[in-house]
């Protein structure tokens, strides 16, 4: 998009940005926006660290924050998102991107395969902070747990074995709180080649994710006083999609069985 | 039992995927006369609902007329606004379909066969500083923890989803960078310079706990100054405890001092919109002198 003698112009003050580390806030924020007013676009992604993380940066002030001020005025206060959103630590899966949440919006927690362990006083304490906090503090309406096709930890829990011969590394320990997942997937899906029970197990795990959290007794609360939703998701990145489901549990009203005049032995 | 729905196996029918077409959340009523005809009736609403996750049981027609009409009314509910919540979802997934997903198809069916992120990044799991929108990683670019205060437990802690995190990063991902994200007015760490000795336990408590070299320091250097100012010091000095404790992982370690792993720490500050960011300089870190980091190439953007 930039002609020749813009891309040089980046390049230069670029160069400048680097070697004058004297400049001062604003004479750095007019080059910064020169900059990024030259390249008309988003950051490139192929720079060396320091400068991408700059180029994001600017971006998202020039673009996001400074066109947006009482927003960010709010926020500064205080924050009340609707969600909590568990994902997967892969980096293709950000759901600031994939469901387009701004800052604000959503109390996310993201670890490796996107678990939620069972409630466990002694261990855990990491998941169970964040629950914790933003169920009690930031009193969420909804918690979605999203998985994700190719997940590296999911293929790594069906991968193991189970016979004690190979090393049960930190990951390995981690994700064996799938493990009720992938016993469902291998007796219900035995047929299916690998790959198939790897995508079968990314959902399994999801729903397995939805159980443990009702497991924590402030989950469990909200949930009775309809104060708060379970939602799964699955991305699938391969085919483009997006599956929603609601965890819905429910206790059916009790049927009277009269005394007189039936049959006791049914 | 008589009651149409029995919802034992929440998991056991199919999922409806957004992306098809037609997308009716309807609500669904029950007409008053129970027969099994209503019931068959009633299972086909049940399906065709947005929140259908039930799988359907039918008893002997024996039993329906003991059944009152209220009471099948209750289970025929769809909750309020959840629908809502649905169709929010929905269209945040389309809107990201249709000006990401599809505007760059090279790119995502690249990305779909592997992910090689330069970075990985640790943050807060606060909702104002996804590292996605303020320092625009795109899909592929950073493995991302979110955690209570983004701390980075030691490795003597034992397992924990961090640990898992880092070991699947440097090992397998192989990153090049380990960037800390802290920010202002952090809850987590304010809970930490709160929290007393009372005996009381919780699960934040039992967390952040794991920043406490950062309080012990803070409350050192800063006691002058009031509570507010204590915590934005610790959040910075928290930072620095968590780049210390990425040392304390040997394969992290080694692969630091081979550099080809650099760690870096950066804090973001959104009542200002500043951004700050330092390198850890391992060659001149002298971990034995109190665990006192060196830092490198500090730059400050506002």
């Amino acid at each position: 998009m930039a002609n020749q003698s813009s891309e040089l112009a980046i390049e230069q003050l670029k160069k400048l940005l680097r070697e004058k580390e004297e400049l001062n806030g604003v004479a750095t924020a007019k080059i910064e926006q020169l900059i990024v007013e030259l390249q008309g676009c988003h950051p490139n992604p192929i720079e060396p660290a320091d400068q991408r993380i700059i180029d994001g940066f600017t971006y998202f002030k020039l673009n996001n924050f400074n066109k947006n001020p009482e927003l960010y005025d709010r926020l500064a206060k205080g924050q009340s998102p609707k969600f909590m959103v568990f994902a997967c630590s892969d980096s293709r899966v950000s759901p600031s991107v994939i469901l387009n949440f701004q800052p604000g919006e959503a109390f996310m927690v993201r670890n490796i395969a996107n678990m939620v362990p069972p409630f466990n006083q002694l261990r855990y304490s990491g998941v169970g902070a964040t629950l914790e906090y933003a169920i009690t503090a930031l009193k969420v309406e909804n918690i979605l747990v999203i998985g994700h096709s190719r997940c590296g930890g999911i293929s790594r829990l069906m991968n193991h074995p189970e016979d004690g011969s190979a090393p049960y590394d930190f990951i390995d320990d981690w994700v064996k709180i799938g493990l009720s997942s992938k016993v469902k997937v291998l007796k219900e899906h035995e047929r299916c080649d690998f790959k198939e029970q790897c995508k079968f197990c990314e959902m399994e795990s999801v729903n397995n994710s939805l159980v443990n959290l009702k497991t924590y007794p402030y989950v469990d609360r909200e949930i009775r006083n309809k104060n708060l939703a379970l939602l799964g998701g699955y991305y699938d990145f391969v085919s483009g999609e997006f599956k929603l489901w609601k965890y819905k549990n429910h206790v059916t009203e009790p049927v009277t069985i009269p005394l007189k005049g039936l049959d006791m032995t049914i | 039992m008589a009651i149409p729905s029995s919802i034992s196996d929440p998991f056991a029918s199919k999922f409806l995927p957004l992306s098809s077409s037609s997308y009716n959340p309807s609500r669904i009523s029950v007409p008053a006369q129970i027969t099994a005809k209503i019931e068959q009736t009633h299972l086909t609403a049940l399906r065709r609902s947005q929140c259908s996750s039930l799988k359907a049981s039918m008893g002997s027609p024996g039993f329906t007329q003991q059944l009152n009409n209220s009471k099948l009314d209750t289970l025929a509910e769809v909750k309020d606004g959840r629908d809502d919540i649905f169709n929010d979802l929905k269209d945040r997934f389309l809107s990201f379909k249709k000006n990401v997903y599809m505007e760059n198809p090279e790119q995502f069916e690249s990305l779909a066969k592997v992910q090689t992120p330069k970075f990985m990044v640790i943050a807060c799991a606060d909702s104002r500083v996804c590292p996605s929108n303020i320092l625009g990683f795109q899909p592929g670019d950073a493995f991302t923890i979110r955690n209570v205060a983004n701390l980075v437990p030691t490795f003597e802690s034992g397992p924990s989803e961090t640990n898992a995190a880092l070991e699947f990063a440097v090992n397998t991902l192989l990153v090049e960078n380990i960037l800390v994200v802290g920010h202002s007015c952090c809850g987590g760490i304010r809970a930490l310079m709160g929290m007393q000795d009372d005996g009381s336990t919780s699960f934040i408590k039992s967390w952040v706990i794991h920043g406490k070299n950062a309080k012990v320091k803070t409350k050192v250097s800063a006691s002058n100054l009031d509570f507010d100012h204590q915590c934005t010091h610790c959040e910075k000095e928290s930072i620095n405890h968590s780049l210390v404790n990425l040392l304390s992982y040997p394969w992290i370690k080694e692969k630091v001092e081979n550099e080809e792993l650099s760690i870096h720490g950066g804090y973001y500050d959104f009542v200002n919109c500043s951004f700050e960011k330092w390198t850890l300089d391992y060659r001149g870190t002298k971990l034995e002198e109190n665990g006192r980091i060196v830092t490198k190439n500090k730059v400050f953007w506002s």
